[in-house]
């Protein structure tokens, strides 16, 4: 069964493209390796591989959640199905 | 001859890990995976020596290494116990300990001597390279025909004690082996055997969490206390902003957007188990079977030299872009869920988990794949950086020497 995004954790709000890149408007299908089901989305930007993409509306000052942990805060707002990276997310640490 | 214990997995599949291997037994009770005569220079000047004697004698190996002259303080001590411990594994059937004077080499030889294993020092002062050379071999050819003999033997799976590092990682890493890793330790914790991880540095990010996987206030305390030393020492050392080179600019485009990402994407090594202790560089638990964190750096060829020293008799190594480092006396099985690396560095990679990525293998099938990966390599199948003569040996120091 081949998947597009990978999900670890239940809790995550972001996944990770597994294939060469995903393209707008792709429907895509989600692996949630925590409990091996299947979820649906669709994409609003072209994501490379190992690049994120939400899994939900997120504003700014949200917190991005992978591996069921906290990996930083959303500095500018991000709709479902866009691109997580650099841009839109920073660090909280410094 | 092997049994089995029955393990009903998340994923509701059955998986049977065997009760034993087959390993060496030693004297003081441990089991090796590996059954080598180590020649062990106490310093950077005894190479030669120990070189010599390693090329007379066959079924031997030199350990050489750059140091071990007027270093002082905690900085001597970690040399002594990597020293002490490498002898001690209990991949190491005997050794033969050389070193440029009588006293630190019976320092030595005395600690491993408690092992109850074949142990002999030899100093070059005052007889020189040749006359040392010509006694350590003879020494060496006893000790090598002795080993020679030793068979193995049906061990407890508790006598694996498993050490892990990754490395050269990219995304496959946290996204797969990592987390493979991880289900690996779930599954062999619970029957007693003794896993350790380390790189304090890679951790930046997801110390909090780390220090609260510590099974008591005492170990989590400990972590704590270690990981703000390593911090406070990279403060001070440092010459630029570390928010500038963590993550680096090969991790931003390959995706990763924060250190606390990198970080947890590492921290997937240790599944969902907590730590009984934290241990020093190279210092050999002391608080029974389950998971240890030992402070390391997180460079392969030190972190894996450190924990060998600590009694760990083999190794996993998760890769992304393609890690190549082995270890002369603890095995390193190496594991990649790049599917483009699992091609491009065949010869690399012992166990092949990039079918996780294309879901066509899940975590609890990709853990089964490591474990059977693990236990051949402990019955004695070659790793692929042993096959390759993969041998680094690495001391670490903790400041200039005198």
């Amino acid at each position: 069964m081949a998947t597009d995004i990978i999900i670890h954790d239940e809790k995550d709000n972001v996944g990770v493209v597994v294939i060469e890149k995903i393209t707008p408007k792709q429907d895509c299908s989600c692996w949630i390796m925590e409990n091996d089901k299947t979820v649906n989305i669709k994409s609003e930007d072209e994501i490379p591989l190992g690049h994120k993409i939400a899994m939900s509306d997120l504003n700014e000052g949200d917190t991005i959640i992978k591996y069921g942990h906290d990996i930083g805060k959303v500095v500018k707002s991000i709709k479902k199905g866009e691109h997580v990276h650099v841009h839109n997310v920073k660090t909280k640490k410094w | 001859m092997f049994t089995f214990t029955t393990l009903k997995q998340r994923s509701g599949s059955i998986m049977e890990i065997p009760k034993s291997f087959l390993g060496y037994k030693r004297e003081n009770g441990r089991a090796g995976t590996r059954n080598h005569v180590i020649i062990l220079p106490v310093d950077d000047i005894s190479n030669a020596c120990a070189e010599a004697v390693a090329n007379n004698i066959k079924g031997t190996i030199a350990l050489p290494h750059s140091y071990g002259r007027l270093q002082f303080g905690a900085d001597l001590e970690l040399h002594f116990r990597t020293m002490i411990g490498t002898a001690k594994n209990p991949n190491v059937a005997a050794a033969i300990i050389i070193g440029i004077e009588p006293k630190w080499t019976k320092r030595i030889v005395d600690e491993v001597a408690k092992t109850g294993k074949p142990v002999e020092g030899f100093s070059i002062e005052g007889a020189g390279d040749i006359e040392t050379i010509m006694k350590a071999s003879k020494k060496a050819q006893e000790f090598s025909m002795w080993a020679s003999e030793k068979q193995r033997e049906e061990c407890p799976i508790s006598d694996l004690w498993i050490s892990v590092k990754c490395g050269e990682s990219d995304t496959t890493s946290g996204l797969a082996s990592n987390p493979t890793v991880g289900n690996l330790m779930d599954k062999l914790e619970p029957l007693g055997v003794h896993l350790c991880f380390g790189e304090t540095s890679e951790l930046t990010g997801a110390e909090t969490v780390c220090e609260k996987r510590g099974k008591t206030p005492e170990a989590q305390e400990k972590f704590k206390k270690t990981w703000n030393e390593y911090n406070d020492f990279i403060l001070k050392e440092a010459t630029d902003d570390l928010s500038e080179s963590q993550p680096t600019a090969g991790n931003i485009a390959g995706g990763l957007t924060t250190i606390e990402e990198k970080a947890f994407g590492n921290f997937q090594k240790i599944g969902s188990r907590q730590f009984v202790d934290v241990l020093t560089p190279a210092e050999e638990p002391q608080k029974g079977p389950g998971l240890y964190f030992m402070d390391t750096s997180s460079a392969a060829a030190e972190c894996v030299t450190l924990q060998a020293a600590g009694g760990f008799n083999i190794h996993l190594f998760p890769t992304g872009q393609g890690n190549i480092i082995g270890n002369p006396i603890e095995p390193v099985v190496k594991l990649t869920a790049n599917p483009l690396t699992a091609v491009s560095m065949r010869e690399h990679i012992d166990c092949d988990v990039s079918k996780i990525l294309s879901r066509e293998m899940n975590l609890d099938q990709a853990g089964d794949e490591l474990i059977k990966a693990t236990i051949r390599t402990a019955n004695g199948r070659l790793t692929c950086a042993e096959a390759l003569g993969h041998r680094e040996f690495v001391m670490t120091k903790l400041y200039r020497s005198a």
